[in-house]
C-alpha cells in the first residue's frame, strides 16, 4: 500500500527501521524535516534510540564516530554547510573505517549564501572515503538508506555511506510510496555486528598515531575497500529486488539506452525531468537515451564506459563546477575512457545551480546545441548579470 | 587480553612529563571497565605509536576538538546497547585540545548532561606542536608564539579559567588537581566517578620541555604551583565551592617562577620585578578568592 507522505519523512520512516541506536544531528536547512521526524519518532518510543541534540555539525558528526565506533548502529544528516563543518571528521570516520550512513540533502554552498538545491555540497567531498550514492526520487531515497547500511557493513566494505537526495526538489515533495515495514527491514537487514569495537572485554586502541612506515597501506586498504563495494553495491541492490521488487539499478541505471547515439547523463532527481525530454525527442524519432550514475563513488568507470560504448555524443548535466576546471562528473567520465578506442564525443554541461530551475526545453536545448555557449559549459547564464560590470539596478530587478 | 596496567610503560613521553604521570594516575583509579577517548595531543602521540599502544582499556583518539564529542556519542552508545551500568566513560585532552579547540564540544558535552569524566592535563601551552601559547597558558609565559623580546614580556593574557566555565554550565562535579597530589588525583577521580553526569577535573602538569625545565624538578615545580596560589586546588559540587587544600604559608611567586625558563626573562629584563608583583596579585587573589589560607 502507497502512503502519501514527503520525502523526508519517508526518509525517516526508512532509518527507524534500520533500528539505528544512536542518531545525532545539528538543525540544517532542507535537511531539518527528516531530524525532526526522527526525533519525533524516538520521543514516541517507535524505535529504542539515543537522539543526542548537538551543538554543530561537527560534533554530530563525531557523537555518531563515536557511538558507531563502540558498536552501535548512527545514523546522522546534513548539508551543505554542516557537510562542510564536517569536513574533517568524515575523513576520520572512513580512515576508522566506521560504516555510518547519513543523509545529505543536497543544497549550494556559500558564498553567496543560498540554500537551494544543486550538488556541489557531497561532490566537493568526494575524495573523502565516503560511499556516496544519489536518489532519483523519494521511493529510491528511502529504500536506499536500507540499502547504505548493508553495503557499509559489509566485512568486505566497512565504509561510511552518503546517501545524496536533492533538497526541497525531495527533500520537501509529497510523493506516493512504499513505507517499509519493521519485518520485511529485519529480513533485508541484519544487526550490526562489528568484530572490533570500543569494548572493556577486548580493549582496542583506534585512532593510533601511524608514521611513514604503514600510513600509506591505510590508504590502499581503504581503495581496496572501495573496489569492493563495487559489486557489492550490484549485489545488494538486485537482493532488494529480489525481497521488494523494486529496482533503480545498482551503480548506474539506463533509459531507452539500448540504441541510443544520444546519452544524457546525469545524478539525481533531475533525471525524472530528463527522461521527459528523452521522451518526447523519442516521439520526433531521435535516438536518445539516459544512463543515470547512482553511485558516484565508488565511481563505476567500467559500466559507464560499457554503457556508453554505443553512443555517438554524450551530455553529462551536473549541479556542480570544480572552479577552475569544470564540470566533476564529466571530467571523471572523460578520465574514465582515457586509452580506450571509440571514445563518444562527452560535453560538460552545468545546470541548476543554486536551484536555477532546469526544465524539459533547457535539456533538448542542450541537446539541440542550441544554448548559448559562449559561456563554457554554463547552461541558461544571464547575460546582463555577468557581462556589465555593474549592473543596472533595472537588470537586478528584473532577475529578482 | 586485559593488561594488568591499565596505561603501560614503555610509551615515548619526555623524562619528567607531568602529564604522564598524572594519566597513569588516572587510569589507575578509573580502572579497567572505562572506554576512553582522547583529543590530539601529546599523550596520544606517545601512547599510540602504531602498531604498539600503552593503553590496557579501549581508548579511541580521533581529532584535536572532539574528544568531548566522541566520548558523548560512546556515552550514547552504550546506554542505547544497555551497557551504561557497566561501562564508564573517561574522555581527555590536553589545555589546547580542551580549552580553545575543543571548548564547544565540550560545552556541548556539558549542557547535553553525559556520563562523562573529561579531564583536561594542563600544561599550560601546546606543547606537542613545539610549545605555542594556549588559552591556558599564565600571565608572562614565553613561549614560542608569545616569546619575550624588547618590547613583549612574553604571553599577555591571563589563564582562562575553564573550572569557572565548566560549573556555570550547572555540572554536579568541577576539581582541579596537580601532579604533585597523586592522592588528591586518586580521591578525585574516584569521586567523580561514583556521580552520574558531566565531570571535570583539570590536573597541573608541568611539561619539562615546554617549561624549560629539570627533569626532576616536575613534582617540585607543581607543588609550588599549589603552594604559591598560582594553580589552586578546589571542587566545586552542584555549584558551590566544597573543598580546597590549604595553603597555610603562602611561598611567595618568584620560587616557582625561577626554576622555569619560561619565565627567566622577568629575572633579567629591567622592569621584571614590577611584572613578577603582577603575577603575585594573581596568585594573592586566588589566596583571597579560595581562602586558600
Amino acid at each position: 500500500m502507497k502512503t502519501f507522505i514527503e520525502g523526508s519523512r519517508a526518509v525517516a520512516d526508512a532509518v527507524t527501521v534500520c533500528r539505528p541506536k544512536v542518531i545525532s544531528a545539528y538543525p540544517i536547512t532542507p535537511q531539518t524535516h527528516i531530524v525532526e521526524e526522527l526525533a519525533k519518532i524516538v520521543a514516541n518510543g517507535k524505535v529504542k534510540a539515543e537522539f543526542v541534540n548537538v551543538e554543530s555539525e561537527f560534533s554530530a558528526a563525531s557523537v555518531v564516530l563515536g557511538s558507531c565506533a563502540t558498536g552501535a548502529r548512527s545514523y546522522t544528516a546534513t548539508t551543505a554547510q554542516g557537510l562542510f563543518l564536517m569536513a574533517e571528521v568524515l575523513f576520520n570516520i572512513s580512515g576508522m573505517r566506521l560504516p555510518i550512513v547519513m543523509t545529505c540533502a543536497n543544497r549550494a554552498v556559500s558564498a553567496p549564501i543560498n540554500i537551494w538545491n544543486d550538488q556541489q555540497d557531497s561532490l566537493s567531498m568526494r575524495d573523502s572515503g565516503w560511499i556516496q550514492l544519489y536518489a532519483e526520487d523519494n521511493q529510491e531515497a528511502l529504500d536506499m538508506h536500507l540499502q547504505a547500511y548493508k553495503i557499509g557493513e559489509n566485512k568486505g566494505v566497512l565504509l561510511p555511506v552518503m546517501v545524496c537526495m536533492d533538497g526541497f526538489i525531495l527533500t520537501h515533495s509529497y510523493e506516493p510510496v512504499e513505507l517499509i515495514s519493521q519485518e520485511d527491514a529485519d529480513r533485508f537487514l541484519p544487526s550490526y555486528q562489528p568484530e572490533d569495537y570500543l569494548n572493556p572485554d577486548n580493549p582496542v586502541t583506534m585512532g593510533a598515531m601511524v608514521g611513514p612506515e604503514a600510513y600509506m597501506e591505510t590508504r590502499y586498504l581503504m581503495q581496496e575497500a572501495m573496489e569492493n563495494s563495487v559489486k557489492v553495491i550490484e549485489d545488494v541492490a538486485n537482493e532488494f529486488n529480489n525481497q521488494f521488487g523494486r529496482y533503480y539499478g545498482g551503480l548506474i541505471d539506463t533509459y531507452k539506452l539500448e540504441d541510443a547515439e544520444t546519452v544524457i547523463v546525469s545524478l539525481g532527481s533531475v533525471l525524472g525531468t530528463v527522461k521527459d525530454a528523452v521522451d518526447s525527442l523519442r516521439e520526433k524519432g531521435e535516438k536518445v537515451g539516459v544512463l543515470k550514475v547512482r553511485s558516484f563513488r565508488p565511481f563505476p568507470k567500467d559500466a559507464i564506459c560499457e554503457a556508453l560504448k554505443g553512443a555517438k555524443k554524450v551530455h553529462v548535466l551536473e549541479k556542480a563546477v570544480s572552479i577552475g576546471m569544470g564540470g566533476i562528473v564529466s571530467s571523471e567520465i572523460k578520465a574514465a575512457f582515457c586509452g580506450k578506442t571509440g571514445v563518444p564525443e562527452i560535453v560538460g554541461s552545468i545546470i541548476g545551480l543554486g536551484g536555477r530551475d532546469i526544465t524539459v526545453e533547457t535539456i533538448i536545448g542542450i541537446l539541440n546545441g542550441s544554448g548559448d555557449s559562449s559561456y563554457d559549459q554554463f547552461i541558461d547564464i544571464k547575460k546582463e548579470l555577468v557581462e556589465d560590470p555593474e549592473p543596472s539596478d533595472e537588470a537586478v530587478a528584473a532577475n529578482a | 587480553m586485559i593488561k594488568d596496567n591499565l596505561f603501560d610503560c614503555g610509551h615515548t613521553a619526555c623524562l619528567g612529563c607531568g602529564e604522564a604521570l598524572a594519566a597513569k594516575r588516572v587510569l589507575q583509579v578509573a580502572g579497567k571497565d572505562v572506554i576512553t577517548t582522547d583529543a590530539t595531543g601529546c599523550l596520544e602521540v606517545f601512547t599510540t605509536r602504531y602498531p604498539e599502544t600503552s593503553w590496557g582499556v579501549p581508548f579511541i583518539h580521533s581529532l584535536f576538538e572532539n574528544s568531548a564529542a566522541v566520548a558523548s556519542g560512546i556515552e550514547a552508545a552504550l546506554k542505547a546497547l544497555g551497557k551504561a551500568d557497566e561501562v564508564k566513560v573517561l574522555a581527555q585532552g590536553g589545555d589546547g585540545g580542551t580549552a580553545d579547540i575543543g571548548l564547544q564540544a565540550l560545552s556541548g558535552m556539558f549542557e547535553r548532561g553525559h556520563d562523562v569524566l573529561y579531564v583536561c592535563y594542563d600544561n599550560e601551552a601546546y606543547m606537542n606542536t613545539g610549545v605555542q601559547r594556549s588559552g591556558l597558558t599564565p600571565f608572562d609565559t614565553a613561549t614560542a608564539t608569545s616569546p619575550a623580546g624588547k618590547y613583549s614580556w612574553g604571553n599577555e593574557h591571563r589563564k582562562k579559567d575553564i573550572p569557572a566555565i565548566a560549573a556555570a554550565h550547572g555540572i554536579p562535579y568541577v576539581a582541579t588537581s596537580s601532579v604533585a597530589f597523586p592522592r588528591d588525583i586518586e580521591n578525585k577521580v574516584k569521586k567523580a566517578l561514583s556521580i552520574t553526569g558531566p565531570k571535570y577535573i583539570q590536573i597541573h602538569v608541568p611539561c619539562p620541555l615546554g617549561w624549560r625545565s629539570k627533569p626532576e624538578n616536575t613534582i617540585k615545580i607543581a607543588m609550588l604551583a599549589v603552594k604559591t596560589g598560582l594553580f589552586p586546588i578546589y571542587e566545586i559540587e552542584n555549584g558551590d565551592l566544597t573543598g580546597v587544600r590549604k595553603v597555610s604559608e603562602p611561598v611567595p611567586v618568584e620560587e616557582y617562577l625561577k626554576l622555569q625558563g619560561r619565565f627567566a626573562h622577568l629575572f633579567k629584563k629591567d622592569g621584571g620585578k614590577d611584572e613578577i608583583k603582577k603575577i603575585q596579585e594573581l596568585a594573592d587573589r586566588n589566596i583571597k578568592k579560595f581562602r586558600l589560607n
